[in-house]
């Protein structure tokens, strides 16, 4: 049941600078006998954008699973900036600044959209830091400028639970870019949206890159196609393809195993 | 005028008509009014635990157990005639000399500390145990009932030292007063009533701050507190320490009203009736807390004063019909707390229970 064993890239050790954000390497996750992750090996480079496709079961959310500690690796390593972080607590991985949206809106819905963002964006997560009424001014700022970032700021005070399921999933990924973490892993960000909302989702996401990496996860192919960005399909837990959503469209191996059937 | 300035109009009006309650109110109900207030301090700690946190505790009799056989066992000594080393039940079961842990409590600076810190630390232990293990819902719960039943169990086996079945009983002096007195019923009855509303306020304040609102993030989504990079952990282990804080302090108020702590006021069926107690109240209200407390206990004076085998079905009764008709419980029937606050919170299908 073991992947093969990673040697280090000894151009990796030579030069920092060129170290890619985030490297999962030849990852295995074995749940009794079934591979949802299957020598899994895809690099993200710093300040770009990722989407990863592929028919149900392909390991898609595994693979965030994976990446964010719910899951952890049977055999392999998760580097992120050159650290293996695989045998991290998940809070020690968002620190070191990894966060992900949920497939089902993960808002916090006893709380105000304000409040949700407030309990992102603080950096300090200490539960002793927690006893003040006030966040840092500094939290504060960060809050309400993603609150203009994902338009919501006119729903400031709604409660979480009240918003739209649109407006939860914009919501939620405001909550990711708050933390500012470094990368973002975005799990199906248009699951449930009309048209319309898909393509708010699409500018906003496309605004993100540059100052995060951005993995998104999604099955609509007109919202890969407005997002653009470097394109992997994934397949019974391995990269199938890597490319620009042009050639991997193109490429017959592809369209068989996934565009090629009717979407459910 | 707004409306959670009348709300605090209401509150006050309420803390004034309590506090006045000495000068019209017969002996025998501001007795039982005291005694009951003491026991909305478990309800409002429940509050925190179950309400803010989600987190069902159904052994808070044990943390009330633990304040109430502190200052017991402090009111034992404080008792005790010249020449006596050990209570007299110690001397009954052949104890030749008194416990150190009993002799702890012989200062009554300690005794007082021991009823908040003792349960306050026994809870936080308990939960760095179970919450590290991300045990919850419906587990945590079962766990700590079973934490009750063995705390009443240990209780009545140790009769030696916890003077058994009987429990603690036939207090003479707190601190120097003659607890007999006229005076001490009604100086225990105000002291009570302000212990009450400052650890409402204390709660209250609890609940507003930051620390507040990450207790109620775990509760609605634990996970997505987690995966935002914090350790929901420590919220949880506090918000249980501070409900068993709590419910010791009524502890020890309520063996100072009744004159008795024993394993029947611990264990199981006792701590099914304070969470009762909160979720008639509402279990997201800390007023509520305290009008659920009054309201389910007076029912049951009156209950068990007519027909005391027909309490436990009336008790169930009333749970039922406040989980069907009245899932906010008596708060549910008033707006919510602020107007900034359209909307109430949506039941999820993920709500950690």
């Amino acid at each position: 049941m073991t992947g093969p064993v990673a040697v280090p890239e000894p151009a990796v050790a030579a030069a920092p600078a060129g170290l890619p954000l985030l490297r999962i390497d030849h990852v295995t996750v074995d749940f009794d006998g079934f591979k949802a992750l299957n020598d899994l090996d895809l690099t993200i480079q710093a300040g770009t954008l990722t989407v990863v496709i592929g028919p149900n079961g392909a390991g898609k959310s595994t693979m965030c699973d994976t990446v964010i500690g719910r899951v952890r690796p049977t055999s392999g390593r998760i580097l992120f900036r050159g650290e293996d972080i695989s045998r991290q607590p998940e809070h020690g991985i968002v620190g070191r600044g990894i966060c992900r949206k949920f497939q089902t809106p993960g808002v916090l819905v006893g709380l105000s959209v304000y409040e949700n963002l407030v309990i992102a964006a603080t950096q300090d997560r200490r539960w002793w830091k927690s006893l003040t009424f006030q966040p840092p001014r500094a939290v504060r700022e960060k809050a309400e400028a993603v609150l203009e970032t994902v338009g919501l700021a006119d729903r400031r005070e709604a409660l979480a639970g009240a918003l739209s399921h649109g407006e939860k999933q914009w919501l939620e990924i405001g909550m990711v870019v708050a933390t500012d973490a470094e990368l973002l892993l975005l799990d199906e960000p248009t699951a449930g949206m009309g048209a319309a909302e898909s393509t708010r989702t699409a500018e906003i996401i496309r605004d993100l890159i540059g100052a995060h990496s951005v993995l998104v996860i999604d099955h609509d192919i007109d919202f890969v196609e407005q997002l653009g960005g470097h394109v992997a399909v994934l397949h019974q837990g391995s990269v199938f393809k890597e490319g620009s959503l042009a050639q991997v469209r193109n490429d017959p191996d592809v369209a068989s195993i996934y565009l090629g059937r009717p979407k459910a | 005028m707004t409306l959670p300035s009348l709300k605090a109009i209401g509150l006050l009006a309420a803390v004034a008509l309590a506090a006045a309650a000495p000068f019209y109110l017969s002996g025998y109900n501001l007795s039982l009014t005291g005694r009951f207030l003491a026991l909305s301090l478990t309800a409002m700690g429940l509050v925190l635990l179950w309400g803010e946190g989600g987190i069902l505790s159904l052994g808070q009799g044990v943390f009330f157990g633990l304040g109430g056989y502190a200052i017991a066992m402090h009111l034992k000594l404080a008792g005790l005639e010249t020449g006596e080393v050990m209570p007299d039940f110690m001397v009954w079961s052949n104890l030749k000399a008194l416990p150190w842990w009993w002799s702890l409590f012989k200062n009554p600076l300690a005794a007082l500390l021991g009823v908040v810190v003792v349960p306050a630390a026994v809870a936080a232990a308990f939960g760095w145990l179970v919450f590290r293990r991300r045990i919850g819902g419906v587990y945590f719960a079962l766990i700590t009932q079973a934490l009750a039943l063995a705390f009443a169990t240990l209780l009545i086996s140790q009769q030696a030292y916890t003077g058994g079945f009987n429990g603690l009983t036939n207090y003479k002096v707190l601190f120097g007063f003659n607890m007999n007195s006229q005076g001490f019923a009604m100086g225990l009855y105000w002291t009570t009533l302000a212990v009450v509303t400052l650890a409402g306020v204390g709660a209250w304040m609890l609940t507003r701050s930051r620390f507040g609102k990450l207790l109620r993030a775990t509760r609605d989504n634990t996970n997505r507190v987690r995966f935002l990079g914090y350790d929901p952990t420590p919220y949880k282990i506090i918000a249980f320490a501070v409900a068993g804080a709590l419910a010791g302090l009524s502890g020890a108020l309520f063996a100072l009203h009744a004159g008795v702590i024993s394993p029947a006021l611990v264990g199981v069926v006792p701590s099914i009736e304070m969470v009762v107690w909160a979720a008639v109240g509402g279990r997201a209200s800390l007023p509520g807390a305290v009008a659920g407390a009054l309201l389910v206990n007076f029912a049951k004076d009156k209950v068990s004063s007519a027909a005391p085998e027909f309490w436990l079905y009336a008790l169930g009764l009333i749970f039922i019909l406040v989980v069907t008709a009245l899932p906010k419980g008596l708060a549910g029937l008033f707006p919510e707390g602020s107007l900034k606050r359209p909307a109430p919170p949506e039941p999820e299908a993920e709500v950690a229970a």
